[in-house]
């Protein structure tokens, strides 16, 4: 259960950031944003040529004493940010793939709809859903 | 139907009201917005809501307001907002069943100029007993949508000069019928900005709705209204007259009734409607239904039903109504259950799938498939451990064994295990297996430099395939083949955990101790084990022992058997750490691949600090390999009988294997070291030789 999550587009603004409400979403909004170094460092790094081969889930990003940063980053250079608590241990890798498999596949589905100008706030009901399955349960 | 004048008061009332509705500032009274809420605060049922606009829209066809029913009585108080308005409505409503007996509307006056001003009320539009029905498919006095085409239509009518055509009370309830017209050209007013604007403007009841009502005159009851209504459950049915119009609209964009209509094609059409991208967004993602960008023709009725529907004033759902599914929707059906649809459920049902659907039934069902997939995925990336143990092959190997000692018969069930084992590419121990049947083969071979007695290679290849054994109990065990790299050294770190339990087993097959499974192993080894204590398999201390009095042959067996497990682990690990040692140690020692596992288990079993000679190794270890066959063919019979207890100790004693096939690995590396010590040692022993000389 991810505490904040945020879809950033090719030129690094954000489509689309969701955040536990209760928490000081501010804070999120700067880790999301200090996370995007971490993603283009680590998408330079495999190199321009091995595009096919560099592989869309980026793993852990970083981890702070709070919590953990997770990227993806999908071939069109948008990336997905989910960022959950150091606390939930839970969580395994297996889940946060699926996770940001199941953003992926809604992004799509967003990115599908006729309506939908790429680059725009993404305000897709559908999409809201999905998000809201996956953010923790604000107690 | 009489004239109601409204008092003055009332008429100050509704003024007010009429202004608090008049949002826009246009004099209009928006049948979305405002006036619904009004009318929903009044908390009226929704049949008198409808109704209640039905009026209004006749009204506003008939180019009159009809007030009739506001207030029959003047007496009432002036309401208050709630209570008031219920009353009025009731009223109102009450007299609609009047009304439709009375004279027909006296106008068609094509649609004014979108004034409606039911409070201010002056004349009266009698209505007239239409014949022809729009009748009220009904639907809908719980839900307003359908009635959107039907008013439409009747607007439309009216506008038309067809005063027959108000709601014909009389006219059976039948589908919407004679839409199509009317609702081109109110479509045609989604491009034109000002006819579009009365559109929203009368909507919230459908003329079906009003028709419903009309032709309930009998009824003058609401309930009776309910009723009639309740037989259409579906409110967002498609009518008959509006599925022909939609189709008629696809045509214009594409010719081709079973193709589809692209996104962008979609998009402008449905821009037209002057909605709000937004709500056009949340349309089109209910309505494509496969998400596929493109429009067959059973999305595009759906979301064309749905945007006339919010085009009336109607919430969009949150999801596609069932009879809104692609699968329900079907030209010749007007009449689809409901049930048959299942709001989650995707289109797999074969009624009524018309051939348009065809295209994105596959679609929508690849998608699914390939959601799957990817879980399995993520599924098998998770790496499966997988135990060695014994098999039954390993135990059939030994019962064969024992029963005729008959090499040639062993062997050729084992000689087909190899092959079997090699296709056991799934299990990474299999892998590892198979990629140690290279090694195992090497083994053979190794074995057979050194001497071709059959029993030895007989026992190499029993070993191989015992090895290969476990591969296929664990093939039982676990599914996905993960990649040998990660399970290497995954299995290797429990290797030694069951090398460990398993000489434990063969030692004594009961280990209590070392290894923590409670091994119901028959006491083959027991005599081994008693040899084995020795052999000091850290673990195995336990479980050793009771069964020193097996025959003494077992005792040298220990060691062999703690080599042939050794073996095993070794071929059971994963070939590139085995590997590695393996070129390493072939190349400090020289010895054949069989060589370097049994040698630091022998030089546990009797020092450690002797460095053997590696020649020394492959005939001892030969010559310890059928004798760690032997105990290890006494095993199954033992065991044979319970299935259970073989499965525990198959799995047990593949822990133990990969306990030994770790400890020797680590065994290996310490040898390795040593022989370098010995190597240098020997250099300076050489150096200082000639100057001893001199």
């Amino acid at each position: 259960m991810a505490v904040c999550i945020a879809v950033v587009a090719k030129e690094n603004y954000p489509l689309y950031i969701r955040s536990v409400p209760s928490e000081n979403e501010l804070k999120f909004h700067y880790t999301v944003h200090t996370s995007l170094d971490v993603v283009e460092e680590k998408v330079s790094a495999v190199g321009k040529v091995l595009v096919d081969q560099r592989e869309l889930y980026l793993g852990l990003l970083y981890p702070t004493e709070d919590y953990k940063v997770y990227g993806y980053v999908t071939n069109s250079k948008v990336k997905f940010v989910i960022v959950v608590e150091s606390s939930n241990t839970s969580l395994r890798d297996n889940e946060i793939r699926s996770m940001f498999r199941k953003l992926h596949n809604s992004f799509t589905d967003v990115m599908c709809n006729p309506f939908y100008n790429p680059g725009d706030l993404i305000q897709s009901k559908a999409f809201d859903s999905v998000v809201s399955s996956m953010m923790v349960q604000a107690c | 139907m009489e004239t109601l004048t409204l008092s003055d008061v009332e008429q100050k009332y509704y003024s007010d009201l009429f202004v608090y509705c008049d949002t826009d500032n246009t004099k209009k009274v928006a049948s979305s917005g405002r006036v619904r809420d009004l009318f929903r605060a009044a908390q009226l049922p929704n049949e008198v809501v409808l109704q209640v606009t039905l009026r209004f829209s006749i009204c506003q066809a008939g180019g009159g307001c009809v007030c009739e029913g506001l207030r029959e009585g003047d007496d009432l108080p002036l309401p208050r907002f709630a209570v008031g308005k219920n009353e009025q409505e009731v009223r109102h409503a009450a007299l609609y069943p009047d009304s439709e007996n009375q004279a027909p509307y006296s106008g068609v006056i094509p649609r004014p100029p979108g004034r409606v001003q039911p409070k201010k009320a002056a004349t009266h539009e009698p209505l007239q007993p239409c014949p022809d029905t729009t009748s009220p498919v009904g639907s809908p006095t719980q839900s307003p949508p359908t009635s959107p085409h039907t008013w439409r239509k009747h607007q439309r009518q009216a506008s038309g000069g067809n005063s027959e055509r108000q709601p014909a009370q009389s006219g059976p309830v039948t589908g919407d019928g004679m839409w199509s017209p009317p609702v081109q050209e109110s479509w045609v007013s989604f491009t034109d900005t000002p006819p579009s604007s009365t559109l929203p403007t009368v909507h919230p009841s459908s003329v079906q709705e009003s028709t419903t009502i009309r032709t309930a005159a009998s009824a003058t009851t609401s309930n009776e209204l309910q009723r009639q209504s309740s037989s259409y459950d579906d409110p967002w049915k498609i009518t008959d007259e509006q599925r022909q119009y939609y189709i008629n609209q696809f045509k214009t964009i594409q010719p081709d009734l079973n193709g589809f209509i692209p996104g962008s094609a979609a998009k402008e059409f449905f821009t037209k409607s002057k909605l709000p991208i937004l709500e056009l967004s949340h349309i089109w993602e209910l309505s494509d239904f496969d998400k596929d960008g493109a429009l067959t023709l059973d999305e595009f009725c759906a979301a064309f039903h749905l945007v006339v529907a919010r085009k009336n004033g109607y919430d969009l759902p949150e999801k596609l109504p069932e009879s809104l599914m692609p699968k329900l929707i079907d030209l010749d059906d007007s009449a689809e259950v409901p049930d048959q649809v299942q709001d989650v459920g995707y289109p797999n049902s074969p009624v009524e799938v018309t051939p348009n659907k065809s295209p994105s039934m596959p679609s929508l069902n690849q998608n699914w498939p390939e959601l799957n997939q990817s879980n399995e995925d993520t599924a098998i990336v998770h790496p499966v451990p997988i135990r060695m143990t014994p098999s039954k092959i390993h135990m059939q190997e030994m019962e064969l064994k024992r029963t005729g000692s008959d090499h040639a018969h062993p062997t050729s069930p084992l000689m087909a295990k190899p092959p079997e084992l090699s296709e056991e590419n799934k299990l990474p121990n299999s892998i590892k297996f198979g990629a140690s049947n290279p090694v195992g083969d090497g083994y053979s071979s190794s074995d057979s430099f050194t001497s071709d007695q059959e029993p030895i290679a007989s026992v190499v290849t029993r070993q191989r395939s015992h090895s290969g054994t476990s591969p296929e109990g664990l093939k039982a065990v676990a599914p996905p083949p993960p990649p040998p790299r990660p399970h290497a050294s995954h299995s290797r770190s429990s290797s030694l955990d069951m090398n460990r339990s398993f000489t434990a087993v063969p030692a004594g097959q009961q280990q209590t101790g070392v290894v923590p499974y409670a091994p119901a192993v028959p006491p083959r080894p027991q005599p081994t084990q008693a040899a084995g204590s020795h052999a000091h398999r850290p673990a195995d201390g336990d479980g050793l022992g009771p069964h020193a009095s097996t025959s003494p042959q077992q005792i040298p067996e220990q060691p062999n058997f703690a080599d042939f497990s050794q073996f095993q682990a070794f071929a059971v690990e994963q070939p590139s750490e085995e590997t590695e040692k393996h070129a390493e140690g072939a190349q400090t020692k020289g010895a054949t691949p069989l060589a370097p596992p049994p040698k630091p288990v022998r030089r546990r079993l009797k020092s450690e600090d002797e460095l053997r000679p590696e020649a020394e190794e492959p005939p001892q270890k030969q010559n310890v390999v059928p004798a760690v066959l032997s105990t290890q063919l006494s095993i199954p019979r033992s065991v044979g009988k319970d299935k259970k207890a073989i499965q525990a100790s198959i799995r047990r004693n593949k822990e133990t294997n990969t306990v030994l096939a770790r400890l020797n690995s680590e065994l290996q590396q310490q040898l390795k070291d040593l022989l370098e010590e010995r190597i240098s040692l020997e250099v300076q022993l050489e150096q200082l030789r000639p100057f001893s000389h001199l």
